[in-house]
């Protein structure tokens, strides 16, 4: 049969892309007997003889090394129950924390409490699902005071942009301290925050349109005119 | 206490909110009306991204004992996991079940249905008159969605046909229900002894106390309920009942603007 969909199609879970043995599944793809069928809402992407399918939509699926933003959800014996903003529910243990502590003698809530914010690694995933995190990466923290807002995390990729170019531009016009965990939860504090907050809301719902970098300095440079608040 | 909270709640005490919008700003109000075919009223209201459903569906029923002469409403509440991750299967929850309460009342203490006009046999057969809420997005406020989308319902409803007493669904005669009057809920929230309207999903979680005032078309109060662990002084409940009642008469005039 051959290729059924042709590049930037798209397709619903469980579409054909290809009925031949000369692709190979990629991200969101599997193979089922001669046919390459997608797992996820998205656009189909060639590279070579790859097949990608970009999502659309979709819940945030942990992948050991991302830096997410979860919120404590309880303090057990040896360690914390995180909300990752996923189906699955993370586990922060007492191994993951850079001091030391002894469960016996200190009262884990005073490291990090139930509702408070952190910036983590994700170590592991295991095969059911079992999500680990550490704070031993040089950039975790906890966070004390700012919002968050929370963005389809497929859409993190476009908020980050190319190296980075996206959110250091709307850290740079707004000055604002802007953390962006891989699960669609962005941390953000300083003056003119309301601005950034408009500027990924944005991002997420213009993700599509080309020229985005552009249309988003347009709309720092304006707004903050307004407000005469440009900062550099 | 979580930060978004904090950081929510300290924007509301310095008059400010988390969408910009003024503290006595409603979201967009959309109101649609008659969207299901099989009901014999019903409406759908989008407060923002709020959406709630609402079907009246009429019966015939034998009234209670104590008013023979009266027909008969009942309202229900039902939280389907469709509206939000946090709304799990199976009977109604405490949430559902003051929703469905708070409706009804404002719409039975208002006496905005002239339900001596419902009786068909004194004492034998009424029309029994069925509110069906049904949230289809929660994002905070679903109580006065749900009461704009009630009165809308009710509004709207045509009494089915009747044929030796019974009921042929499916075909609608022209008479409406005999609707009077429009109670409009308007729900109050306090953060810090700040009053604000139309709390979103968010503000809802930070929020120390809530109060649900349904006004009729001349001002009046008809039904009041309180809701969350804070409390309101004397002079904040009178402040709440000035702003519900200008508020109520906006979206009133929304509701009007809809009648054909």
């Amino acid at each position: 049969m051959g290729i059924l969909k042709k590049e930037r199609d798209f397709v619903l879970p469980g579409d054909k892309i290809v009925e031949s043995l000369d692709y190979l599944p990629g991200k969101n793809c599997f193979r089922d007997g001669n046919s390459i069928y997608s797992k996820r809402v998205g656009l189909v992407s060639f590279k070579g003889r790859v097949i990608e399918v970009i999502p659309l939509t979709g819940m945030y699926i942990p992948e050991p090394g991302d830096m997410i933003i979860g919120e404590i959800k309880d303090v057990q014996f040896s360690g914390w129950a995180v909300d990752i903003n996923s189906p699955y529910q993370a586990f922060l243990p007492l191994s993951g924390v850079r001091e030391f502590i002894d469960p016996a003698k200190m009262d884990l809530s005073k490291v990090y409490g139930i509702g408070e914010l952190i910036y983590a690694k994700v170590t592991s995933v295991g095969p059911s699902k079992g999500v680990n995190l550490s704070m031993r990466d040089p950039s975790a923290r906890k966070f004390k005071n700012g919002r968050i807002i929370k963005i389809t995390p497929v859409k993190v990729p476009r908020v980050i942009g190319k190296k980075g170019s996206m959110i250091n531009l709307i850290k740079e016009r707004t000055a604002c301290r802007i953390y962006v965990g891989q699960n669609g939860v962005i941390w953000l504090q300083g003056e003119n925050e309301p601005l950034a907050a408009k500027a990924i809301k944005m991002i997420e719902e213009m993700s599509h349109i080309e020229g985005l970098t552009n249309y988003i300095e347009n709309l720092l440079k304006n707004e903050g005119k307004i407000k005469g608040q440009v900062m550099k | 206490m979580n930060i978004q909270n904090q950081y929510i709640r300290n924007l509301i005490t310095k008059g400010d909110r988390i969408r910009g919008r003024a503290l006595d700003q409603y979201r967009d109000i959309v109101i649609e009306k008659n969207p299901i075919k099989n009901a014999e009223g019903s409406a759908l209201v989008k407060i923002g991204k709020t959406e709630v459903m609402v079907g009246v569906k009429l019966d015939i029923g034998e009234p209670f004992a104590d008013t023979p002469d009266e027909g008969i409403l009942i309202a229900g509440a039902e939280f389907s996991p469709i509206a939000s991750p946090e709304f799990e299967l199976g009977p109604p929850g405490e949430n559902a079940i003051e929703l469905a309460r708070v409706v009804d009342r404002g719409i039975r203490e208002s006496k905005c249905i002239d339900m001596k006009k419902l009786c068909i046999k004194k004492g034998e057969k009424v029309w029994m008159v069925n509110i069906d809420i049904q949230p289809l997005s929660h994002d905070g406020n679903l109580i006065d969605a749900a009461g704009i989308a009630a009165i809308v319902a009710l509004m709207n409803a045509r009494l089915p046909k009747l044929e030796d007493d019974k009921v042929v669904y499916g075909e609608k005669t022209d008479t409406t229900l005999p609707v009077n009057d429009i109670p409009i809920p308007v729900t109050v929230a306090k953060i810090n002894g700040k009053l604000f309207v139309d709390p979103d999903l968010e503000e809802e979680d930070s929020i120390d106390a809530r109060l649900t005032i349904t006004t009729k078309s001349n001002g009046n109060v008809c039904a009041l309920q309180k809701g969350r662990t804070g409390s309101f002084s004397f002079e904040e409940i009178e402040e709440a009942i000035k702003i519900s009642v200008r508020k109520g008469k906006e979206i009133r005039e929304i509701v009007k603007s809809l009648k054909t």
